[in-house]
């Protein structure tokens, strides 16, 4: 709280060594520099209240009301449903609990190997990318063109592309390389999860590519260098050096490429529209079917909780293994 | 730290107070007259694209403002954002002052409360209730209250045909049964051509088909008081029935269980697919580059006979309605726009130019009217369409067996043949997933 304002110039001494007819004076401006700070944040914490922690808190009031169609122009007036829209959504013996457990399972395995492969591939790329060589700098601006793309043109693209008549990904595998026997379809059926992690991997894997990059850069080249003296190779200059002083970028990476998977709404939906198939049915359009398709935003609310409340913990855990296991190295 | 206490806790209140302002207008009861002069009209995307509408409707919202000078604010919605985009303004209180919604939503729509109910002296500042056909007041909201809107462009659905691939099969006249049109359609489907196209991902037209199917095997998917009832013999054989086409009777590609956005028309207008059962369809295939006379149209097939009411039901009761919101700021203007809109004169006008048949009486008899398929969407809507269930939970239910419907075709399309028990099984997930609610 108290860090932040005082000039480096030895304001500190000044006030321990004169006495008050010298302080009197600078209180104001003291207090106008101590409040200045917070008076800047204001417009940025009055801005977060409204756009972040006001919805965030009108959903759990939501989720603890019988918000129906009945009620939706006044939800104020809805009667109080206490635990009853949770006790739906977790109940898995019945459709709608059943259907939530599946597509978070599908949401796990989906994110798990989204994250896996996008940190491989921007990892191996960035790395690749360390030699200088022609056509560098364009092969680096390639790469990140899926990360500039706006998501509904991309993945609208796609949709296209994954048509099964006339999409080009079958043309390719099929008519032109021979690999597929006839023409499946990638977007309803089984296929589903594979066409969807295609999209979401083709899309992410720049930012891992870009971070990673960017990390490389604070490795010190003196340590190759000292490397290469000692014999050592250049898988183990990459075991030994290159991978443990990235640990703290892949820390961050790998949470946020978590987070943004695990909530994606934008990519699934609009590949698949409201009704996604059940083997690509991921969390976050689930919720979304949830309330505006059945028109029961309670229930909707109270899931979306029970998803805040398991990233929390999955975050939090991860930051408290991570962290300890940094300083565990260190020590 | 005080102070920051002190404004942190009045930036709460400043953003409760402007959330509870924002939401305010949501509880006022009935509309008022403070901006006299402005309207907001939501219109639903009707024709090709949205730009479209735009350049057809604008000519007609100066017309308006010439006579009464009240000014238009258009804004034209495409159909996929329209009902979150309903329930959205619901919800803030911040919505348009007129609105289209689709016909099948006006009774969930009507249970928000969010609509000015269309009462004896409401309908009286139209120019009264007598003035609509019968059918489409039958989807205004739910019976035995006073309607949630007023019909604007009725539709109905029929089987359009193709001309050249019916005469290269040797096929003389259009099915009239649906034994007839999977015989014909197997006579086409071969060689990459198909005998009917589908739009399997689409959990309306899904919705519209299998709805029609059940009223022929002599069920509903709702019972007579309302509640849902999706595994009863006749909604499992209307679905099964449809999903056979494609399942069974490989007359429907298996491709066509991906389509949602019309595909099947294209395919239609391309030669490659030989009849579709689609709603004032015309335009389209014109803007495809079809020519009116290589396609022609014939009444929905039904089980047997001749199509007619009850079992002989070949046709949903399609169409967009015009409704009021209820806290509307210009109460008088939106009656008067809506008396505009449904005037005879426009009704001619708009109903021409998208291909829609005028729910008003006296704007039917135009002769523009008398187009051959027009004539086909006029009769099935007078003698033999029959409106979806007026139930509040109707759009729940598009989603819900809409979906059922769409896994169906999923499993078709690769291969399975569903049997009755694997229909009923999706269908008691869906009412499940209803009935938990």
């Amino acid at each position: 709280m108290t860090t932040i304002v005082n000039s480096p110039k030895g304001d500190p001494a000044v006030r321990e060594d004169t006495p008050g007819a010298t302080r009197k004076p600078r209180r104001p401006g003291r207090i106008r520099r101590l409040g200045l700070p917070y008076l800047l944040l204001l417009p940025a914490l009055l801005l977060e209240i409204l756009v972040h922690l006001l919805p965030i808190a009108i959903g759990f009031v939501m989720a603890f009301k019988e918000l129906t169609q009945l009620y939706l122009r006044d939800w104020g007036a809805a009667p109080w449903a206490g635990l009853g829209n949770f006790d739906v959504a977790v109940d898995f013996n019945e459709p709608v609990g059943k259907a939530l457990l599946h597509s978070f399972w599908i949401t796990c395995v989906f994110t798990l190997m989204s994250v896996g492969l996008c940190w491989l591939l921007g990892t191996a790329a960035a790395v690749f990318m360390q030699e200088t060589f022609t056509g560098r700098g364009f092969l680096r601006t390639l790469f990140l063109v899926p990360y500039a793309l706006p998501v509904y043109a991309a993945v609208i693209t796609w949709a296209f592309m994954f048509q099964r008549d006339n999409g080009l990904v079958n043309h390719v595998l099929h008519d032109q390389l021979g690999l597929a026997d006839g023409h499946p379809f990638w977007l309803i059926g089984d296929n589903s999860f594979f066409a969807l992690l295609t999209v979401s991997v083709w899309k992410g894997w720049p930012f891992a590519f870009l971070i990673v990059m960017a990390g490389l850069q604070n490795i010190p080249k003196e340590l190759y260098e000292a490397a290469a003296m000692d014999g050592a190779g250049i898988w183990q200059q990459i075991r030994r050096i290159t991978i443990p002083s990235l640990r703290p970028v892949n820390q961050v990476l790998v949470l946020v490429l978590f987070l943004w998977t695990f909530n994606d709404f934008n990519t699934p939906f609009v590949l698949f529209g409201r009704a996604a198939p059940e083997a690509a049915d991921l969390i976050s359009v689930h919720i979304y079917q949830s309330s505006f398709a059945t028109w029961n935003f309670g229930t909707g609310a109270a899931m979306s909780v029970l998803l805040l409340l398991f990233l929390l913990l999955v975050t939090g855990i991860y930051l408290v293994l991570t962290s300890r296991g940094r300083k565990v190295s260190r020590g | 730290m005080q102070r920051i206490r002190a404004l942190a806790s009045s930036a709460v209140v400043v953003s409760l107070l402007a959330a509870a302002t924002a939401c305010g207008g949501g509880s006022s009861n009935e509309g008022s007259n403070e901006s006299p002069k402005t309207l907001t009209y939501w219109a639903s995307n009707q024709g090709p694209n949205v730009e479209a509408d735009k350049k057809i409707l604008q000519p007609e919202l100066d017309k308006f403002e010439k006579q009464t000078g009240i000014k238009v604010k258009l804004e034209v919605i495409p159909w996929s954002d329209l009902l979150t985009r309903i329930l959205t303004a619901t919800t803030s209180g911040e919505g348009p002052d007129v609105l289209n919604i689709g016909n099948t939503w006006s009774s969930s729509l009507q249970a928000t409360g969010a609509l000015l109910p269309w009462d004896q002296k409401n309908f009286d500042k139209v120019g009264g209730k007598d003035r609509f056909v019968e059918s489409a007041l039958g989807s205004t909201g739910t019976q035995g209250k006073d309607p949630a809107a007023v019909p604007l462009y009725s539709m109905a659905y029929a089987l359009y045909y193709n001309k050249a691939m019916f005469k290269e099969a040797g096929i003389t006249e259009p099915p009239k049964t649906w034994d007839e049109l999977t015989a014909d359609g197997a006579k086409i489907s071969k060689g990459g051509k198909w005998g009917l196209g589908a739009e399997g991902s689409n959990l309306s037209n899904n919705i519209h088909q299998v709805f029609v199917l059940a009223k022929q095997h002599g069920g509903d998917f709702f019972t007579a008081d309302g509640k849902a009832d999706f595994t009863n013999d006749a909604a499992v054989d209307a679905v099964k029935q449809y999903v056979d086409m494609m399942a069974t009777n490989k007359i429907i590609a298996p491709g066509n269980a991906e389509y949602a956005k019309n595909q099947s028309l294209s395919d239609f207008s391309k030669g490659k697919t030989a009849m579709v059962l689609w709603q004032a369809a015309a335009t389209t295939f014109k803007s495809q580059g079809m020519q009116d006379d290589e396609w022609g149209v014939a009444p929905v097939p039904v089980q047997s006979g001749a199509p007619g009411a009850g079992k002989a039901t070949n046709s949903m009761v399609a169409g967009i309605n015009l409704a009021v919101f209820k806290n509307t700021k210009n109460i008088d203007g939106s009656l008067k726009f809506v008396k505009f809109m449904t005037s005879d004169a426009e009704q001619k006008l708009l109903c021409k130019t998208y291909g829609s048949i005028p729910p008003v009486k006296a704007a039917q008899s135009d002769p523009a009217f008398d187009r051959p398929e027009l004539k086909v969407l006029r009769e099935t809507l007078a003698t033999s369409a029959t409106a979806l269930p007026q139930v509040s939970n109707e759009s729940q239910f598009e989603t819900s067996v809409g979906t059922a419907v769409k896994n169906l075709f999923a499993q078709s399309a690769n291969g399975k043949r569903p049997s009755t028990a694997d229909v009923k099984a999706e269908l008691a997930k869906a009412q499940q997933q209803m009935a938990s609610q």
